[in-house]
């Protein structure tokens, strides 16, 4: 009841931003994401949250088509894009209103207690999103997707640009929901992806060059540490 | 739908430009009315509201343009479109609830409007009184005509992820569809062409609906004039998945 992608593609124009890839992931599981930028892993997340849809391939999300049930699947699925693109101008409480409303959700006042309290918003329910600081705003995006209580969570970089300690309990609140939820997170961050993931998928130039565990990907490597093993699979230019 | 709608009129309502553009367009329609030589009621004395009908559609092109222009384009430019896309609503009920958002609080501007037609009424001659019916079918005619504006700024906001862009995007189409298809019609040298070229001018439509002839092909001329706008900005929105 994961996510199964089978030989998806995506081009822009004449570049071919993704290329047949296939991965699989179960519930209960926290996968990685990792890649260069400009890999193709935003372009990946963008059409399993449904943003913009697939040049080919088949994507089924818990157990449905993405093509043909879009709208079902989005009920299913929360999505923390890239930059966290938020309303500004709007309360946090408010947002938050309107963001379970959109999802249909049926307790509207208990899903927006349990978000808050989830990504510990509470001091900030009644301020502006504007006036948060980038790590409260982090949160708010995170609230967000999580509102309706999705089985799939897409996170786009969650804890980018936070401050170390906003980072831990990022990763704190990730790890805690990864226990029920099928979880897939784009990081550039290697202690994040040695900290919460279970399984890593590497991404290079739309490919995947590597999607195995963490231990046995660190096997393979003969104990290379997790950066090195991402620098030796995606550095084209050679060691500095 | 229902939630983007509450949204739009949340937000618009909770910013600054919602009063300005409602102000001007009531002091505006004031001004003529009330103030200005040759236009105002007690210097015409005729007990109606031809002013007001006559020079509110060319201020709803900018009022109706400015309440439009930040309902995409503002997504767009935010990004906030990839969590509005991402949830379980489709693109048509997102666009849907930006536009009747837009056309209630253009229908919210005109209401005060109301109290220049009790100021007139009360000022009529007890004995003619004023001509009711042709007020009601007018502004029957200028709410089509700014739900008209409101497709074409909702078309114009989805072009462009600037705000100004949109405006006078939205500002030069709809002038051209009641402003320069209305005067081809008075242009001689085109004759019979221009008459039929005036045809499918806002302006044709709404003048005849304000003369009191509620006549069901204007009505229909509206309606397929809105829906035009409508598909055509689902368009532009989706072509983000082409």
């Amino acid at each position: 009841m994961g996510i199964k992608v089978t030989n998806l593609s995506k081009r822009y124009g004449a570049q071919w931003a993704l290329n047949t890839i296939s991965f699989s992931v179960s519930p209960g599981e926290i996968v990685g994401f990792l890649g260069p930028n400009g890999a193709g892993k935003s372009t990946t997340m963008k059409i399993l949250a449904g943003f913009i849809p697939q040049t080919a391939g088949d994507v089924t999300m818990c157990g449905l088509d993405l093509k043909e049930h879009s709208l079902e699947i989005r009920k299913k699925v929360g999505y923390l894009p890239e930059n966290n693109p938020l309303y500004l101008d709007m309360y946090v409480a408010e947002f938050l209103l309107f963001s379970a409303e959109l999802a249909g959700v049926k307790h509207i006042k208990n899903a927006i207690e349990k978000a808050i309290e989830l990504t510990q918003i509470v001091d900030e329910r009644k301020k502006k999103i504007g006036q948060l600081s980038k790590g409260y705003r982090q949160r708010v995006g995170l609230a967000h997707a999580l509102i309706h209580d999705p089985s799939i969570l897409i996170l786009d970089e969650p804890s980018s640009g936070l401050d170390p300690n906003q980072a831990i309990e990022m990763r704190s609140v990730i790890k805690q929901l990864g226990t029920e939820k099928t979880i897939l997170l784009s990081t550039h961050i290697m202690q994040e992806v040695e900290a919460m993931c279970s399984r890593v998928i590497i991404l290079d130039h739309g490919k995947i060059i590597a999607d195995d565990s963490l231990i046995g990907l660190k096997e393979t490597a003969k104990g290379l540490s997790l950066e090195a093993i991402f620098r030796n699979l995606t550095n084209h230019v050679g060691s500095i | 739908m229902w939630a983007v709608f509450k949204k739009e009129i949340r937000s618009f309502l909770g910013s600054f430009i919602a009063y300005i553009v409602m102000g001007v367009f009531l002091l505006i329609t004031g001004l003529f009315i009330w103030v200005i030589e040759e236009t105002n009621v007690m210097d015409i004395g005729l007990a109606n509201m031809q002013v007001l009908f006559n020079i509110a559609p060319y201020i709803l092109i900018f009022l109706v343009s400015a309440i439009t222009m930040r309902s995409l384009s503002e997504e767009k430019r935010l990004g906030t479109i990839e969590i509005l896309t991402t949830r379980p609503v489709s693109d048509f009920s997102i666009l849907m609830g930006k536009y009747l958002a837009a056309l209630g609080l253009i229908i919210f501007t005109l209401l005060p409007t109301l109290f220049y037609y009790y100021s007139i009424s009360t000022l009529a001659d007890p004995l003619q009184g004023t001509d009711v019916g042709a007020t009601w079918s007018s502004y029957c005619g200028l709410i089509l005509l700014a739900a008209s504006y409101a497709s074409i700024g909702l078309f114009a906001s989805a072009l462009s992820d600037n705000q100004i862009v949109s405006l006078v995007v939205s500002m030069v189409l709809c002038f051209f569809w009641y402003g320069i298809l209305g005067l081809l019609g008075d242009i001689e040298a085109l004759d019979t062409i221009g008459k039929s070229l005036e045809w499918f001018g806002l302006d044709f439509h709404y003048k005849s609906i304000s003369r009191g002839v509620f006549d069901t092909r204007d009505l229909l001329y509206f309606l397929g004039f809105i829906a035009s706008f409508i598909g055509a900005s689902k368009l532009v929105f989706e072509s983000r998945k082409w």
